[in-house]
């Protein structure tokens, strides 16, 4: 006769624990002998390099992506150094990080959240990725930033540009070396009264996300703190492509300035719009009509044409600047790929930099280790001039660049000119600013 | 009144569009019964017929000019176009300029031609499948076809311009007694306007007043009997659709100086040109023209400040909720023929 010990409450019991156990995602368990997830045990180390290879921003990503392989390039040692011949830290040596050879893998964002999100997951679980860096859109950068906090790995945001990302959304595995919709607006004001005057009326086209929403708020203060009226802000959807019935009532609305908070592809087809409405020949209130397009891009100003030219905006950063840290980027981007690089390839390889750096300099690939290294980093040598990476926010701070649509463009690459390196001072805030307000920042997570 | 009257000339800009797309879609179902969702990638091909006509017209050879330097540092290449070179720059450059317009007579046999591949080549085979297959293979045909033109040309959006003269606005509310600068409306959108006129005006003239359109039209309304009688009628369907394609691509080409074209712009306008056909009437040409003419005015004044401030959100869903409307009380669409969608 066999006397069994299991009663039908224990394996009921023991099935839910080991049903959860395996419910929960290997995110949140694999390596956990490890001191923290993907801890590098090989003699290399993988970075998950997440960029739109799909969609409407697929160029921007292969840009990023060219700026991601460079700097892949640089820290192993090959080519000819770029930016680490000129950066103010010289932890980094050429033989990869801690020694360890850089290998990378790519995920495709498609610029969907879900997409991002799947991609940067598979990098982490599958690849062994230690670090994610990348993005096109502030959605996705939010997004991916909230993932790698719950997985216990670094994200190194690059283009996104809502207050969000290091405001109401901001973690502490996640740095944003990119400027923001505060910036912006703070860099763009002052110029706009030089240019305009400080009597305008403004009417804005806001594309209506997390993005459009902060950069319309900041401009929105900024522009009345030096005395501008704003006319109205109208939300426009992200899917619209002919903008003419959001451009009609502009006509007869009083304004005498267009804020086009549009990005991309929203953004050429609405400034194209306009310009096809006659605003730009158009006299209201004894004044030239005029457009600002607050945020700009190398490849949006390509794709708006002859539009662009004379209209206001601002950038992180560009290829025209004459510091050295840009020309060595500059030289070396070009002539692996025949072209200057844009903003968006400028921010990924510094932040590619800056995550090896850091890791040096903290002697580990832990994440929380790494955090301490750049929280409250100050540097130079990048191409913007001092830098100091918050610690209070993880938010890069720096000089902006307000730019202006070229008049007579040599070629197709100086599309844009710099009209003012708005400094450092004029762009900063508190950590409590109000546009800011509602995030916490919380721990590090090492994962494991 | 000033708000209305811009309106419905961007209503009817909006709706010049959508009805030419969706005249072919007609005109595909109508002839051929089939559910063709890669007819946006056809828009979007006739549009880069424009940017390949307009980069023939820009091919330039390169000199270097020592005087000026480029972003590393070296003599700066300078393009001329050969079309200058040959014709002297005058002549040369009124070419380049007019690029958009005379790309039509590339992009006709282009899209004839892409038509009847489509059709021979993979259509045909989905005919007696049901519709839901052919919605599969057609929109993995776009997907396709997007990718292709993504490859080639890239992801940005690119700048094509309209010729010189056709560019800015003209102020419209002089014209009928209005105070100068009120109403002013961009130029090229009223030439859109009357270019989609005169093409939707060709193709009922064409089925109407020829005798291959009357043939046409008899197997659009009974195939099988038109057949017994010993017309080919397949082989006026595959024509047909080579129309049906040609219509869309010439839409997509005048439509480039409107919005700089990029791989994805079929898509943007696909599902609202089949709105558009099922609020027209499915098989109804007439139909489509004006399902399409209103649902692009009604777009337009849902997008008032005054409308969205009543209703927020109205001007993203106006046309969904037409045509829950129109489904619900009348399912064979505005123009359909008595049954269809109705059993």
């Amino acid at each position: 006769m066999s006397n069994s010990n299991f009663t039908r409450r224990g394996v009921l019991k023991t099935g839910a624990i080991a049903g959860g156990s395996l419910a929960v995602p290997t995110i949140f368990t694999a390596g956990s002998a490890s001191a923290f997830t993907n801890e590098p045990t090989g003699s290399s180390v993988t970075l998950g390099f997440n960029v739109p290879q799909t969609g409407p921003y697929a160029e921007e990503g292969a840009d990023e992506l060219r700026a991601y392989q460079l700097a892949v390039e640089h820290l192993n040692g090959e080519g000819d150094g770029g930016m680490l011949n000129t950066f103010s830290s010289k932890a980094l040596k050429g033989n990869g990080i801690l020694g360890k050879k850089v290998e990378y893998v790519t995920g495709d964002t498609q610029t969907k959240s879900d997409a991002a999100r799947a991609s940067a997951k598979s990098m982490i679980e599958k690849d062994g990725a230690i670090m994610i860096t990348g993005g096109s859109s502030s959605g996705v950068a939010v997004a991916v930033q909230g993932l790698c906090q719950e997985a216990g790995v670094i994200f190194m945001a690059a283009l996104t540009h809502s207050n969000d990302t290091t405001g109401k959304d901001k973690k502490a595995n996640g740095f944003r070396h990119f400027f923001n919709a505060y910036m912006s607006g703070a860099a763009l004001a002052p110029v706009l009264k030089n240019a305009y005057g400080a009597e305008r009326r403004a009417y804005h086209l806001t594309a209506d996300y997390t993005w459009g929403w902060t950069q319309q708020e900041s401009v929105q203060a900024a522009t009345e703190a030096m005395g501008w009226q704003t006319v109205n802000n109208v939300l426009t959807p992200l899917a619209t492509t002919d903008f003419s019935s959001y451009i009609a009532p502009v006509l007869n609305s009083g304004a005498d300035v267009l804020v086009l908070n549009h990005y991309g592809g929203n953004m050429v087809n609405s400034l194209t719009n306009a310009v096809q409405f006659g605003l730009r020949d158009k006299m209201v209130n004894g004044k030239q009509f005029e457009i600002v397009v607050p945020l700009y891009s190398e490849l949006m100003a390509k794709g708006a044409g002859e539009n662009i030219k004379g209209v206001y905006g601002s950038m992180n950063w560009n290829w025209q600047l004459g510091d050295e840290g840009t020309k060595a980027f500059v030289q070396s981007f070009g002539q692996k790929y025949g072209f200057p690089p844009s903003n968006a390839a400028q921010t990924s390889y510094a932040q590619t930099l800056l995550y090896a750096d850091a890791v040096e300099r903290a002697g580990s690939f832990n994440p929380c280790a790494v955090v301490e290294a750049l929280e409250g980093f100050e540097f130079d040598g990048l191409g913007n001039g001092p830098t100091l990476y918050r610690a209070e926010d993880h938010q890069c701070f720096k000089d902006v660049l307000v730019m202006k649509g070229s008049d007579n463009p040599t070629s197709e690459y100086d599309t844009l000119e710099i009209v003012e390196v708005t400094p450092r001072a004029q762009v900063e805030y508190a950590p409590d600013h109000p546009m800011f307000a509602g995030g916490d920042l919380g721990t590090c997570n090492p994962g494991a | 009144m000033d708000a209305i009257l811009l309106q419905t000339l961007n209503g009817l800009d909006k709706g010049s569009a959508y009805a030419l797309i969706a005249l072919g879609l007609t005109l595909i179902f109508g002839t051929l019964g089939v559910v063709n969702f890669a007819h946006g990638a056809l828009f979007m091909i006739g549009a880069f017929c424009a940017v390949t006509f307009s980069r023939l017209f820009s091919l330039s050879y390169e000199t270097l000019d020592p005087t000026k330097k480029d972003f590393l540092g070296n003599p700066l290449k300078v393009k001329t176009p050969y079309l200058e070179g040959w014709f002297g720059p005058e002549l040369g450059g009124t070419l380049i300029d007019w690029a958009v317009p005379l790309s039509i007579i590339f992009a006709i046999p282009v899209m004839i031609f892409i038509g009847f591949a489509m059709e021979r080549g993979l259509i045909k085979h989905f005919y007696k499948r049901p519709h839901a297959d052919q919605i599969l293979v057609t929109f993995g045909l776009a997907i396709v076809l997007q990718e292709v033109v993504k490859y080639f040309f890239g992801a940005n959006p690119i700048p094509t311009p309209a010729p010189m003269a056709f560019r800015g606005s003209a102020d419209l509310g002089v014209l009928i007694g209005m105070d100068p600068n009120v109403v002013i409306y961009p130029v090229w959108r009223m030439v859109y306007f009357f270019f989609a006129a005169a093409i939707i005006g060709a193709v009922f003239s064409f089925l109407q007043f020829t005798t291959f359109g009357m043939v046409v039209r008899a197997g659009m309304a009974d195939r099988e009997t038109v057949g017994l009688l010993g017309i080919n009628i397949d082989r006026r369907f595959t024509i047909m659709f080579g129309i049906a394609a040609a219509v869309a691509g010439l839409a997509g080409v005048m439509y480039t100086p409107i919005n700089s074209p990029n791989y994805h712009m079929g898509m943007d306008f696909l599902v609202l040109s089949f709105v558009v056909v099922v609020v027209g009437g499915m098989g109804s040409l007439p139909g489509a023209v004006l399902a399409g003419f209103m649902l692009g005015i009604l777009e337009s004044f849902a997008s008032m400040n005054a409308i969205k401030s009543l209703i927020p959100g109205i001007d993203q869903i106006i046309i969904y909720v037409i045509a829950i409307v129109i489904l619900l009380t009348r399912p064979r669409g505005l123009m359909g023929r008595k049954g269809v969608m109705e059993d």
